[in-house]
């Protein structure tokens, strides 16, 4: 009998080119997607070893970390950020790869896109120079972020040469309460597990509560393994998974998917694999929750009282801690509900899906924004904004004093001219809240989109549930 | 081909904080370069200058009784993007080994792989470590990567590294070098896998 595997156990193995005693295996990459900022050096490294890329079918590109948010058609007019979108059209010309350019209706952010063209797929290995690219793994394969180097390494052979990662599983179970989305869990479990709690390990999110969101909440959760340390998260695909692609654009399509769906349903972790690591959650005990501080796992209910010094667990994360609070401008031990806020940002590779517009619409629908607040709302594609456009989304959010831009990463890193002004608090929908990530000085509350909506019509922070009828 | 690194002595700059993430490394908005240089100029910016762009006295890499090769900082450092810009910064300024007694898994890859040394220490070597080059900014440490064996004062302590990139360090190869040599065996992984 063969030895029983976990679903990532199993992906992996499929896609070791070469492995030897004491050396990373060297690892096929299926999909590989690339943009503006991590690649310009990497193609530089092609030139000066005088080669092409491998296998251009296998690499797609966009642009969506500095590109502007309003009024797209026009050319950008930060210099440096032009330059680099130019560059990574010249090189895409110059190797032969498939550009989702401004203007394209396929550009977006490039998490978003995989998925919505139906490039990402159950089973494969999937690479890009970005962090975030955990999203993916909600289809039920390896994808993992990587550097600029192995983006050569990738466009050159295909491979990334890799050390295997340790086995996590989280398990949730049971339903989940009023006003809990996607985010509120992976804040929890982030906060539950600390922001360097997963580092080393390649985790599989399962049980019933994970089994029961839509692909777009699976997005959401397994997008932010990283802010836990973890290489990567997936879930293995289902009907759930199935029912989404079906007739997306560069899926397999008719009889050709419905063969495919029958190998996808094998890729299931096999009873009695080991993992390395398991940690149970019961989606009972989550509630909306809210960061406080400087790294993704400072969070908490939003009920719950900013903790003080005398409630962590080490004495050598005081001084972080405090400095933490010092830049929020925040009281240990404080209420963070009723904080006033001065923005609000809904979007980013974490929480800008039509799943998420329409949240965000249904709650707001009928309601104006406080006066002192802006809110911007960037949909992750071209693809979204058109179809919140197609359904009267943008009618909604203008009504409420909202707007609506074009799509790109913007404010969730501030590469572009969306950045939160110094000192001024925004809630975000984004996945980080490091110091300046939003701006010099900018400080974040990471929170779902619907208590970001809620907090965009209190103007400050807000238990989405007090808004919502019972 | 990368610089070849066996062994390093020098004095250090402590940045006794935890978590610093790759954001307080290489601000987002300094990301717009197209070539790998130059980094190093923006390094841990918004904590080196202020908004009127003058020097902050009190930001460790201000502070002219520190200097050297080695950074030596709090638990979990790199921890945030897989931006390589963050290694680039790093050695551009001049660092060759980062201490700390926890790394972030993407940082530590993209720092290997650009001759940048992560070195694990234990919490309480490191806090050695801190004491010492505060009491004296003058100490220097020696790190012997053939013998993984990182040393200051009397005190030494072993460290960890895989075996293939310490000989990568040592040789100065790159790991694309050897994944060219395989083209041939991915070429038919490649047809195999539509
Ligand atoms: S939206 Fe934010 S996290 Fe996602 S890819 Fe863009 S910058 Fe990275």
């Amino acid at each position: 009998m063969t030895k029983a595997k976990t679903l990532f156990e199993k992906i992996w193995d499929a896609h070791v080119v070469k492995r030897q005693e004491g050396h990373p295996d060297a690892l096929f990459i299926d999909r590989h997607f690339i943009h503006e900022v991590t690649s310009p050096q990497a193609f530089d490294g092609l030139r000066k070893r005088g080669i092409g890329v491998f296998n251009t079918a296998r690499t797609s590109a966009t642009a969506d970390h500095n590109v502007p948010t309003k009024d797209q058609h026009l050319p950008i007019k930060e210099a440096l950020s032009r330059h680099q979108v130019e560059t990574l059209r010249k090189n895409c010309e110059a190797f032969g790869i498939e550009l989702y350019d401004l203007g394209h209706p396929f550009q977006g952010i490039v998490h978003i896109i995989g998925p919505e063209l139906g490039l990402t797929q159950p089973g494969m290995t999937i690479v890009c120079g970005d962090s975030h690219t955990s999203t993916h793994g909600a289809f039920g394969n390896i994808a993992f972020g990587i550097g600029t180097s192995e983006v050569e390494q990738v466009l050159a052979t295909q491979c990334v040469l890799q050390h295997k990662p340790k086995t996590m599983k989280i398990e949730i179970n049971g339903s989940l309460g009023k006003g809990v989305l996607a985010k509120d869990i992976i804040l929890y479990i982030i906060a539950k597990l600390s922001a360097s709690g997963a580092t080393g390990y390649f985790i599989e999110y399962a049980g019933s509560t994970i089994e029961s969101l839509s692909m777009e909440a699976r997005m959401t959760i397994c997008n932010m393994s990283i802010e836990m340390g973890a290489r990567g998260g997936l879930i293995a695909p289902d009907e759930t998974t199935f029912n989404y692609m079906r007739g997306r654009k560069f899926a397999p399509q008719g009889e050709d998917f419905e063969r495919k769906v029958e190998d996808w349903r094998k890729l299931k972790t096999d009873d009695g694999a080991a993992y390395d690591l398991i940690v149970k959650f019961d989606a009972a005990d989550i509630a909306p929750m809210i960061t406080y501080g400087t790294n993704p796992g400072m969070g908490i209910k939003i009920t719950d009282r900013i903790p003080n010094t005398r409630e962590l667990k080490e004495i050598g994360e005081y001084a972080s801690f405090n400095k933490s609070l010092e830049y929020m401008g925040l009281e240990g031990g404080s209420s963070i509900l009723g904080k006033a806020i001065d923005y609000v940002f809904i979007g980013s590779c974490t929480n800008a899906r039509m799943e998420d517009l329409r949240l965000v619409a249904d709650m707001v629908k009928g309601k104006k924004k406080a006066e002192h607040v802006e809110v911007w709302i960037v949909p992750g594609s071209k693809q979204v904004e058109e179809q919140a456009r197609k359904e009267g989304l943008d009618k909604i959010f203008e009504a409420a004093g909202f707007e609506l831009r074009s799509p790109g990463c913007s404010a969730c890193l501030g590469m572009n001219e969306d950045k939160v002004p110094a000192g001024k608090y925004c809630i975000s929908t984004s996945n980080r809240n490091f110091e300046g990530r939003q701006g010099p000085k900018s400080r974040t509350f990471l929170a779902s989109p619907l208590s970001a909506a809620a907090a965009a019509i209190t103007g400050k922070v807000t238990d989405v549930r007090d808004l919502m009828d019972t | 081909m990368k610089e070849k690194f066996t062994t390093l002595i020098s004095t250090a700059v402590p940045l006794s904080i935890e978590n610093i993430d790759t954001d307080q490394i290489i601000p987002a908005r300094f990301l717009k370069a197209t070539t790998r240089e130059g980094f190093g100029n923006n390094l841990f910016r918004d904590w080196r200058y202020d908004a009127a762009e003058n020097p902050k006295a009190s930001f460790v890499l201000n502070d002219n009784r520190y200097s050297g090769k080695i950074l030596v900082a709090g638990k979990n450092f790199g921890c945030g993007s897989s931006r390589e810009h963050a290694a680039w910064a790093l050695y551009d300024y001049g660092f060759r080994v980062i201490i700390s007694s926890f790394f972030a898994d993407i940082f530590k890859n993209n720092a290997l792989n650009n001759a940048l040394l992560p070195i694990q220490v234990s919490d309480a070597f490191l806090l050695e470590i801190f004491n010492k080059i505060e009491s004296d900014p003058n100490t220097s440490i020696t790190i012997d990567l053939e013998n993984q064996k990182v040393s200051i004062g009397h005190s030494s302590e072993h460290f960890d590294i895989n075996a293939y990139k310490k000989t990568c360090l040592i040789n100065g190869y790159d790991d694309i070098d050897y994944l060219l040599d395989l083209r041939p065996e991915i070429k038919k992984f490649d047809l195999l896998h539509k």
